[in-house]
């Protein structure tokens, strides 16, 4: 799948291991887990509105369009987080039946 | 005095020099930050891992991130800094906040708000596609995480950050499709002299966009938009010319912001009454020449009280802290307070520049079509926002917010509240201040349950 944002800089940083629905990915040491996804994916997530996939759009923790989820049904708001070794994440929440949410 | 309790929400330029001052005075503020590093959004710092010197980061503006950093940073040991920390509501005399789904609350003799702005948008149809973002998006992906956000990108709408972002990704060597404007240029021409009270901020304007055209970027002024094209991404974006004539630019990106709007949520729930400012056609919070709320012991600094810039907000910072130090009956300098005030004035003047050069489109708000997304949150369409005027008889936004959901989705309205308000004032034949304003809600972000029911106890 090809990646929507492109590096234009700093691109010497340490590698580090992270999961996107099970596949491994590199992403580098200091990305937001919405850079590092995105540099390998064209989208983040589904709108759960059933009006096709998102990106993100603000990048400053406003619009929350970037959530992603963990397989224990963590939300991760993506342009704010940074990725760490082993970060597992899923484009779309684990199951309907997990609502609501443990903190 | 240092049992008084201070407490600055906000560390950018307003929040940093407010800090500041109350060390100064000898007091020891809580600063209560969302970012994980301060600086706010324009001097917003790369991750420790990036190298880039402050020359490539902030262009004209290294010095100036470099103070607002060195200052910060000096003070360390001084202020009571809680970044990564969402202040979510504030009443009876208290900051309610969040930290790591630890709730804390903070009482305050005196609050200072310095809460910046984002970009304020209105809906194109397509503007939910994977590769639109905002304006604030596109700069952030590039100075804080040495991205572009895409390999061609058009940048869409108005005010002086399309010029800088799209300058900033021409020289970071993204290839920038085209500029479009929906401001025409006969009245930037024209506000030129209002602006040239800040013959240097003119001047940095003046070249990005000369910079743009010697590196042959198509610049459009006047322009419709009409639509972002693509099937489930950015592919096209069409739109008309100043003369009427239709375009479209081939992109996989697109950045698109219309100036920016005050974050004012905090100041809403402190209480806090508000007043329409006809130039930035926007409610902001009322405030004295000093920044005093009309709500005691509440000022505000910065871009959040009225958007004047980074250097304005620097100011203002200093400007309501002091303030705030004189109602506590501490001594201030009341001649540095008069300087401040009447620098104030300078930027306010520039500031009416602005709002001429870049005046938000309201009319491109009120002609989006019934089929357009007005709502990103929840997917409400511009048709079923009209409806709640039409068929149900909404008087005012939180009515028909309440009928339709938009503005109750998970930004809280900042997105679709600016242009909500035009389409609603429209399908009533009335101005815009007249349908009023969607009111803050706590928490003004999501929070886990446990972290409120932990505030609750």
């Amino acid at each position: 799948m090809p990646a929507r944002f492109v590096r234009v800089a700093e691109q010497d940083r340490r590698p580090i291991e992270i999961e996107i629905d099970g596949v491994r990915h590199t992403a580098l040491e200091g990305d937001t887990l919405l850079v590092a996804v995105l540099t390998h994916a064209e989208r983040l997530r589904q709108s759960e509105f059933s009006d096709g996939s998102r990106a993100g759009f603000c990048l400053m923790g406003a619009c929350q369009d970037c959530w992603m989820w963990t397989a224990d049904g963590q939300r991760i708001r993506a342009c704010t987080a940074t990725v760490a070794p082993g970060m597992s994440v899923l484009t779309n929440p684990p199951s309907e039946d997990i609502w609501p949410i443990s903190a | 005095m240092a049992d008084l309790r201070v407490v600055v929400v906000g560390a950018g330029p307003a929040g940093i020099r407010a800090a500041q001052t109350f060390v100064e005075a000898g007091l020891r503020p809580i600063v209560i930050d969302e970012g994980n590093a301060s600086g706010g959004q324009i001097y917003r710092r790369q991750p420790a891992q990036f190298r880039r010197s402050y020359e490539t980061l902030y262009g004209f503006e290294a010095k100036t991130a470099k103070a607002i950093h060195d200052t910060f940073d000096r003070l360390v040991g001084q202020v009571d800094y809680r970044p990564e920390t969402l202040a979510w509501n504030i009443y009876d005399g208290a900051v309610h906040t969040m930290r790591d789904g630890v709730a804390h609350k903070i009482p305050f003799d005196a609050l200072v708000l310095a809460t910046g702005a984002t970009d304020r948008l209105l809906p194109i149809k397509g503007w939910t596609l994977p590769g639109c973002y905002s304006m604030g998006a596109a700069q952030i992906a590039l100075k804080a995480q040495a991205c572009a956000i895409g390999r061609q990108v058009v940048f869409l709408g108005t005010g002086p950050l399309l010029y800088l972002v799209s300058y900033q990704y021409a020289k970071a060597g993204a290839d920038v499709a085209a500029v479009l404007d929906t401001s025409a240029l006969s009245g930037q021409i024209h506000a030129l002299g209002l602006m040239t009270s800040r013959p240097g901020l003119l001047a940095k304007g003046l070249y990005y966009r000369a910079q743009l055209l010697a590196r042959g970027v198509p610049v459009h002024n006047g322009v419709t938009p009409v639509e972002i094209e693509g099937t489930d991404q950015v592919e096209a974006v069409r739109f008309r010319t100043r003369s009427g004539a239709e375009r479209r630019v081939a992109c996989d990106a697109v950045g698109m912001g219309f100036h920016l709007r005050s974050e004012t949520q905090l100041a809403d729930l402190a209480r806090c009454a508000f007043v329409f400012d006809e130039d930035l056609a926007q409610w902001r919070p009322e405030t004295d020449s000093d920044g005093r709320a009309s709500v005691k012991g509440i000022y505000l600094a910065g871009d959040g009280a009225r958007v004047l810039g980074a250097d304005a907000a620097e100011k203002s910072g200093r400007l309501a802290a002091l303030a705030a130090l004189q109602d506590l009956g501490l001594p201030v300098a009341v001649r540095r307070m008069d300087v401040l005030r009447r620098e104030q004035q300078r930027m306010e003047q520039f500031r009416r520049g602005l709002a001429r050069a870049f005046p938000w489109p309201a009319e491109l708000a009120r002609a989006v079509a019934d089929d357009v997304l007005v709502c990103r949150c929840e997917a409400i369409t511009a048709g079923e926002l009209r409806s709640t005027a039409t068929l149900k008889g909404a008087p005012e936004l939180n009515r028909a917010k309440a009928l339709s959901r938009v503005g109750m989705g998970r930004c809280q309205g900042r997105y679709c509240g600016s242009a909500a308000a035009e389409i609603l004032a429209d399908v009533r034949g009335e101005r815009v201040e007249a349908v009023g304003r969607l009111r803050g809600q706590a928490p003004v972000k999501p929070l886990p349950l446990s972290a409120v029911r932990g505030a609750a106890s």
